[in-house]
């Protein structure tokens, strides 16, 4: 970066990318549908996720008065599938945030300091990376317990890796920029210089480590959710509730077939979504995870 | 060669004494037990019998050198769900069926996984590679249990073409096949797309192009060859995760594999079972690992093994 842009000229020009990426474009509207029906999901559902309101309609199969029917306890599905996007959501971003505040400094610190320091933040990244994520998850769910806010933590634990990897050979390499040497030249700390001066240059990395690391995030907790090791119920989480439903999947496929359908359109929209963002941001990442 | 291998065989025992450890701690390290009452409901004197018979009652260190020393005689013990045989019975009996299906699935994901990669690198930014990019997409971000309900839900409850699960004869294995070699076909193609784009800049291409090579002779010889290298490197770890990654589709289709064991062993806190398989797929990455690693060097005549500064 030769010359500092405007924050606002840099997100016209990425905008002005992105724009051109139709399956990003496609993916960000569905998207913003979603988000809007989770902001709104009181108005446009008729009962609330764990109201038991039609216990005389059990198992009723999609109709006008219930779009995707009724399950087995008299809860309106509908309800339950557009509050599980809300569920969705937070489980993603939160993690995805959480995950930032532990791959951020660990990446910048080991790109800076490289060396010893950089040499175990690189094991512990390989050490994590080894073992498949979900199966330390479910380690992790064994040793804090379950629940909505157990799970984001124990996601983040397991999804800070890329972010990670990403800030740090940035850092790496910006740290011998001329404008680095300067600074130090006129005497500038290393933590001052770090966070100042390197830092803001590898906002590219950090966002597109974060948003390829909420897709992600909600693909993990819907598979812990699958397990029954997820978010508790009552609280609506498409996983569990494609879970719950598998057994009857012969007589009310609607149980099934609508969270899965959420959950593959929300995860999918998301990651072109995240792709669009990372290859505007940085063409040189194109097409690589 | 012989000193890198005999290196990288030392390092691998390094690091499963090291998961080993990990995994036993942590194992014990989570309050409760096997025989906890929430789990099996046992008088005071029973459990205590039963602690004593599994060994559970000795120091854990004790349990741990135990184990170790056992394991490295083969002798893995019984598994606590299912106390009527042998750990190794109870793999040799449940390996196989999710061998099965996972080769199957890798059987049709390789080939298809390269050639949609190929065809997208040929033609970047086309319909074709859009679609390719979403089908890569798609099973790579979506979990494989949804396009496994999809597979049920269109081919055995709208068509019935398939059963909806089990394990009896071809027609059982055709969906969990198909849905297993979904997140393999989309990784590869993946790889093989950007893989083939980058060997595609590069300059002998141009040189291959400017000589009036023909269009076929350049990928087969030319970007193919450079282009597999990177490709090998996520291919074969995908024949460990044959294990692991099979407890969705087992799930789905009702298949008694060996995936469900990875899972339903950490909660129910089967700990033989557990470091028996935890130790188990370490092996066969570290395996998976260093076949990659010398693959590499006879494939790939600029990689130099053992030596550093060439290594980047």
């Amino acid at each position: 970066m030769i010359a500092q842009q405007l924050p606002l000229a840099r997100s016209l020009e990425v905008w002005s990318y992105y724009r051109k990426n139709r399956l990003a474009v496609a993916g960000l509207t569905v998207l913003l549908i979603l988000l809007a029906s989770a902001v709104f999901a009181p108005f446009i559902t008729p009962a609330g996720y764990a109201d038991q309101k039609y216990l005389h309609e059990i198992n009723a199969f999609p109709s006008f008065q219930h779009f995707f029917g009724v399950d087995n306890v008299g809860r309106d599905y509908f309800s339950r599938v557009i509050y599980g996007i809300r569920v969705s959501f937070l489980v993603g971003f939160a993690t995805a945030l959480i995950a930032l505040f532990i791959g951020v400094p660990l990446g910048a610190v080991a790109g800076y300091l490289a060396g010893a320091v950089d040499w175990i933040v690189m094991r512990l990244i390989e050490t994590f990376s080894v073992i498949p994520p979900l199966l330390v998850a479910i380690l992790f769910v064994t040793l804090f317990g379950s629940g909505l806010q157990n799970v984001i933590i124990i996601l983040s634990l397991v999804s800070w890796m890329d972010v990670c990897r990403l800030v740090r050979g940035e850092v790496m390499s910006l740290k011998e920029r001329e404008y680095a040497l300067a600074a130090r030249a006129i005497g500038v700390g290393p933590t001052r210089l770090l966070f100042r001066h390197l830092m803001p240059n590898a906002l590219a990395p950090i966002i597109i480590g974060m948003v390829l690391c909420v897709p992600n995030a909600i693909m993990l907790e819907a598979m812990l959710s699958f397990l029954g090791i997820g978010v508790n119920p009552p609280t609506p989480s498409w996983g569990q509730m494609v879970s719950e439903s598998l057994y009857y999947v012969q007589f009310y496929w609607f149980l099934t077939f609508f969270p899965a359908l959420f959950l593959a359109v929300t995860v999918l929209s998301l990651s072109f979504v995240g792709d669009g963002i990372r290859d505007a941001m940085d063409p040189k990442l194109r097409g690589r995870r | 060669m012989a000193s890198y291998i005999l290196k990288r065989v030392l390092s691998s025992l390094v690091s499963l004494f090291i998961v080993s450890i990990v995994i036993f701690s942590m194992m014990h390290g989570v309050p409760g037990g096997p025989f906890d009452a929430d789990k099996m409901p046992l008088s005071p004197a029973e459990k205590e019998k039963i602690l004593k018979m599994y060994s559970l009652d000795k120091p854990l260190y004790v349990q741990y050198l135990d184990f170790m020393w056992n394991a490295m005689h083969l002798r893995f013990g019984k598994s606590y769900q299912s106390p009527g045989e042998e750990i190794p019975q109870l793999i040799g009996r449940t390996l196989p069926v999710s061998a099965l299906l996972g080769g199957l699935g890798l059987a049709y994901a390789i080939p298809l996984g390269l050639f949609l990669g190929a065809f997208a690198a040929r033609k970047p930014n086309s319909f074709a590679d859009y679609l390719c990019t979403a089908l890569a997409s798609y099973t790579i971000s979506v979990p494989v249990y949804v396009s496994g309900i999809f597979l049920v839900l269109v081919f055995s409850l709208g068509l019935h073409w398939f059963p909806t699960g089990g394990f009896a004869g071809p027609k059982t294995w055709i969906m969990p096949a198909i849905a297993y070699g979904l997140f393999p076909l989309g990784i590869i193609a993946r790889y093989t797309r950007s893989s083939m784009l980058e060997v595609l800049n590069e300059p002998y291409i141009l040189t291959a192009r400017s000589k009036g090579l023909s269009e076929w002779r350049l990928m087969r010889h030319h970007v193919l060859r450079n282009a597999l290298i990177p490709i090998l490197t996520i291919m074969l770890p995908m024949f460990a995760g044959i294990m692991t990654g099979s407890i969705f589709v087992e799930q789905v289709f009702r298949i008694p594999g060996l995936g469900g064991y990875f899972v339903s062993s950490i909660y129910k806190r089967d700990y033989p079972l557990e470091m028996t398989l935890m130790l188990f797929i370490t092996v066969a990455l570290a395996l998976t690992f260093l076949l990659i690693d010398v693959l590499y060097a006879i494939v790939d005549p600029r990689i130099r093994l053992g030596n550093k500064a060439e290594k980047s």
